[in-house]
């Protein structure tokens, strides 16, 4: 079977059409941060998070009376079912936590518990609590932006080594805009930025650049037959070429991120959504991101594979390769 | 014949190592739940579950080692004092202004040789002199002293802390060092429920002292004060007592501990003459011999019991006591019971304050399992359907690759000790995923060559050798961007960096392996002529 079989879509063509649009989504990322601002998990803000299951589903209205009349500032706790209805549970996040140095750091903890106890919910018991200090919430700040930095930086010098240098940055760039795309959206859907969220943007820069690699490989491979074309077309021919893997690689991709957004519970879901998002940003990117900017860095000089190779070793079939391909 | 040998071979490894991953990973998972027969060795190897799955306590300490360098800096200043104090030197202060500085003031002019002398004899060892001038002079820590006392402080707490956790009965707990500034523990204690409990026991300093009593009890501190001119005499010190209200008595004591903490030699629960919960302790033998000595010297004086800079009771000495004793104190059971585990673990060197807190209830550990078991068999299922339906014949080699290289990552982590956590699940989904890609990758490869008029076993064969290269390059970039997963050290990321990690490596032999050998074998069956099934 064949779902893409000699395709010859111009997709170099449409990449200032295609950069137009990811500025566009990427701007109102900004401008939403800007205004609403980066909304951070306690993982990277500090808080206090209270997961109680309730004998007795109470409506959320009155957790949140209980908590208003029962605690200081209550009122500015935000509460959630989480879970499936069936387990009663019920999320309490508030934004502080108790004195880290010279008290107990469960003091917002205990005060969140107490006020439920006194207000008149019924018996629940408490299943898990979430107290991360301002030092760790730092702390955790500056080695998942220290994480991302080295980890392109990483990638960046291995492709420049394995490619050449506007290969590299073409590929960075992908991974960059994907990266900020994804965050454009978890800030449109109120993600909160948590451990498990770094660890799908740091997925993600894997499978971008993967998913790059895949047609820049191609590329590489093509240079040797093709080596009077200039370097849109030989892109071009590589993009298609490898057309037909990349949308499966991502369909399948997103089955299976996807059963994991459904059904793969509470804790995961940021980390799904992230993949989800992603991954199509990541296919979207390969074809219209890494290879134009690439092709933009290139210009008229000529590539490695260009030079190694001696013109006249050209074998003639060389000289029309594409009507072959796509004949 | 060589090629048929050699693909013997191929098949021959291929099963051992499916045999061999099997039995050490998936095998000891269906044992334990199934009870099928396995040796004890077998089940233990069972894949460990992370605290987000089985429920527990994680918890990150900061040991506050300045603490330690004061009370390091402080000793040596009183030492200074009782030297100086018995060779007839009288200076008009002396003071600890920070944790690693002192500053001595009003050094007589004629005996200034002399006062540097006995300061060098008592302190040159960990600080550095100031040249002095007017008679005043500042002593600070060396550099090297100051962090080899942090470092000493830090490694000492995770001791202590280990023992009490130990001592609490606490199964496979993990308490390591963590974070980038060196004072930071982490402490992970699967299976935990009494969370309150455990913490304090943790983090008790129990500083235990016991100090000579120069004045007091009295109601208030003017009043303790009075007798003299209402300061606090340089080597002494008013802490308050530990009654059932807060700021009705007073002490005074000395600044030096007749013994500390760190004389005792066991703790145990007893109970006093009055039949109430008591700590009975004993003594090492340097202990026994400063406390009779001090106890002989003060007969008829009373003697502080200082429990973390509260005064816990001021029994009369009636006698030389050597090297036992007892704390009283208005405690119940199992307070008592703590605190013995407490002194009998050993003191912290500093007080300890919590920077992060996770409780994780059983259920909800149950709760994300299920969930993650869930996920994992939907997108596992739709991904073969997916395959055969797209591959057909060839769709079966891939989902082949993919058992496989699933039963050898979980044999692996069994192998490594790792430990399965809710995003090592997702590294599970994301391995797939991968595997997926790198079959779609060599099967689009080979519908290219066939579309170039190669015949089967030529297309194999060159696609398999042309893709080497890019799977290469890809699994090396994955590889980098998990390595930094590791940066976030501990819990549920660092299960996924190593899921994935390993995914990753088993899926480049089950890719180019695995996957070709079945190709070659299903060549063998059909015949070269007719074709592959893709």
């Amino acid at each position: 079977m064949y779902i893409f079989r000699n395709t010859h879509y111009d997709f170099v063509r449409w990449r200032w059409h295609a950069i137009a649009v990811s500025l566009l989504l990427i701007a109102a990322g900004i401008a939403t941060v800007a205004t609403r601002g980066l909304p951070m998990g306690v993982d990277f803000e500090g808080g206090t998070i209270v997961i109680v299951r309730f004998e007795q589903m109470p409506q959320i209205q009155e957790v949140r009376a209980a908590l208003s009349a029962g605690m200081v500032r209550g009122g500015e706790a935000v509460v959630q079912q989480y879970g499936p209805a069936e387990n009663r549970d019920v999320m309490i996040r508030v934004r502080s936590t108790g004195e880290e140095i010279d008290g107990q750091l469960s003091a917002e903890a205990d005060a969140v518990i107490a006020a439920l106890q006194a207000g008149d919910l019924g018996p629940f018991r408490v299943e898990g609590t979430e107290i991360v200090g301002p030092v760790i919430g730092e702390q955790l700040r500056r080695q998942g932006t220290l994480a991302t930095v080295l980890a392109l930086t990483g990638i960046l010098l291995y492709i420049a080594f394995r490619f050449q240098l506007s290969f590299a940055i073409g590929a960075v760039a992908a991974v960059v805009h994907d990266l900020a795309i994804v965050m454009s959206f978890l800030v449109f859907f109120q993600y909160e930025l948590s451990l498990n969220v770094i660890a799908g943007l740091l997925t993600i820069t894997g499978y971008s650049v993967n998913d790059t690699i895949v047609v820049f490989d191609r590329v590489r491979e093509n240079l040797r037959s093709m080596r009077r074309d200039n370097l849109p077309h030989i892109v071009n021919v590589a993009v298609n070429q490898t057309l037909a893997r990349t949308v499966i690689t991502a369909g399948t991709t997103i089955l299976a991120v996807l059963a994991l957004f459904i059904f793969g519970g509470e804790v995961l879901r940021g980390f799904a959504f992230t993949m989800l998002i992603g991954v199509i940003a990541g296919t979207y990117s390969t074809v219209f991101i890494a290879a134009a900017v690439a092709i933009l860095l290139q210009g008229k000089k000529p590539l490695k594979g260009q030079i190694v190779a001696p013109a006249a070793v050209a074998v003639p079939e060389a000289r029309r390769p594409t009507r072959r391909r796509a004949s | 014949v060589n090629t048929m040998k050699n693909f013997r071979w191929k098949v021959i490894t291929i099963l051992s190592v499916f045999v061999i991953f099997f039995m050490s990973g998936v095998y000891p998972i269906l044992a334990n739940r199934y009870e099928l027969p396995a040796p004890a060795w077998l089940r233990a190897q069972e894949l460990k579950l992370g605290l987000d799955l089985r429920g527990g306590v994680h918890l990150v300490l900061r040991v506050h080692t300045d603490e330690a360098l004061r009370i390091s800096t402080v000793t040596t200043v009183e030492q200074l004092r009782e030297a100086l104090h018995s060779a007839g030197v009288t200076v008009t202060s002396l003071t600890a202004t920070s944790p690693t500085t002192f500053r001595v003031e009003g050094v007589p002019q004629d005996r200034d040789a002399e006062f540097r002398r006995i300061a060098d004899d008592q302190a040159a060892a960990n600080y550095d002199r100031s040249a002095g001038a007017g008679g005043v002079y500042e002593f600070t820590m060396r550099p090297n002293i100051e962090n080899n006392m942090r470092e000493d402080t830090v490694t000492q707490a995770h001791q202590t802390i280990e023992r009490r956790v130990n001592e609490l009965g606490v199964a496979e707990p993990n308490i390591s060092r963590f974070g980038a500034t060196g004072d930071q523990l982490l402490v992970q204690l699967p299976g935990v429920t009494e969370v309150a409990r455990a913490k304090e026991v943790i983090r008790s300093t129990a500083q235990l002292r016991l100090s000579i009593v120069e004045a007091g009890p009295a109601a208030t501190e003017e009043a303790l004060l009075q007798p003299y001119g209402g300061k606090v005499p340089e080597d002494m010190e008013v802490l308050s007592g530990a009654g059932p209200v807060e700021g009705t008595s007073f002490y005074m004591v000395r600044r030096v501990a007749a013994i500390t903490g760190q004389d005792l030699r066991n703790a145990r629960p007893t109970l006093d003459e009055n039949n109430r919960p008591a700590v009975g302790f004993s003594l090492t033998r340097e202990g026994a011999t400063k406390f009779s000595r001090v106890t002989g010297e003060n007969i008829g004086r009373f003697l502080a019991i200082i429990l973390d800079d509260r005064v816990q009771s001021a029994p009369r000495i009636e006698g030389r006591i050597s090297d036992e004793g007892r704390i009283s104190g208005s405690f119940t059971q199992q307070e008592v019971a703590d605190l013995s585990l407490i002194l009998r673990s050993g003191a912290l060197p500093a007080p300890m304050s919590y920077l992060e807190e996770r409780v994780i209830g059983p259920s909800l550990g149950a709760d994300s399992i299920r969930a993650g078991i869930t996920a994992s068999l939907i997108g596992l299922s739709l991904v073969v359907f997916f395959m055969l339906s797209y591959y057909r014949l060839s769709g079966i080699n891939a989902i082949v690759a993919m058992v496989m290289n699933l039963v050898i990552l979980i044999g692996l982590m069994a192998y490594f000790g790792a430990t399965m956590t809710l995003p090592g699940i997702a590294g599970f989904i994301l391995t797939i995923g991968i595997g997926v890609d790198s079959n779609v990758l060599i099967f689009e490869r080979i519908k290219e060559e066939l579309a170039n008029q190669r015949g089967a076993r030529q297309a194999i064969n060159n696609s398999f050798s042309r893709v080497f290269l890019t799977l290469f390059d890809t699994h090396v970039t994955s590889l980098i961007a998990a390595a930094f997963l590791f940066q976030f050290g501990t819990g549920p990321i660092r299960g996924f960096a190593t899921t994935l990690t390993i995914g990753l490596l088993t899926n480049l032999f089950t890719s180019l392996f695995v996957s070709k050998t079945l190709f070659e074998a299903m060549l063998r069956r059909r015949g070269a002529a007719a074709g592959v099934s893709i």
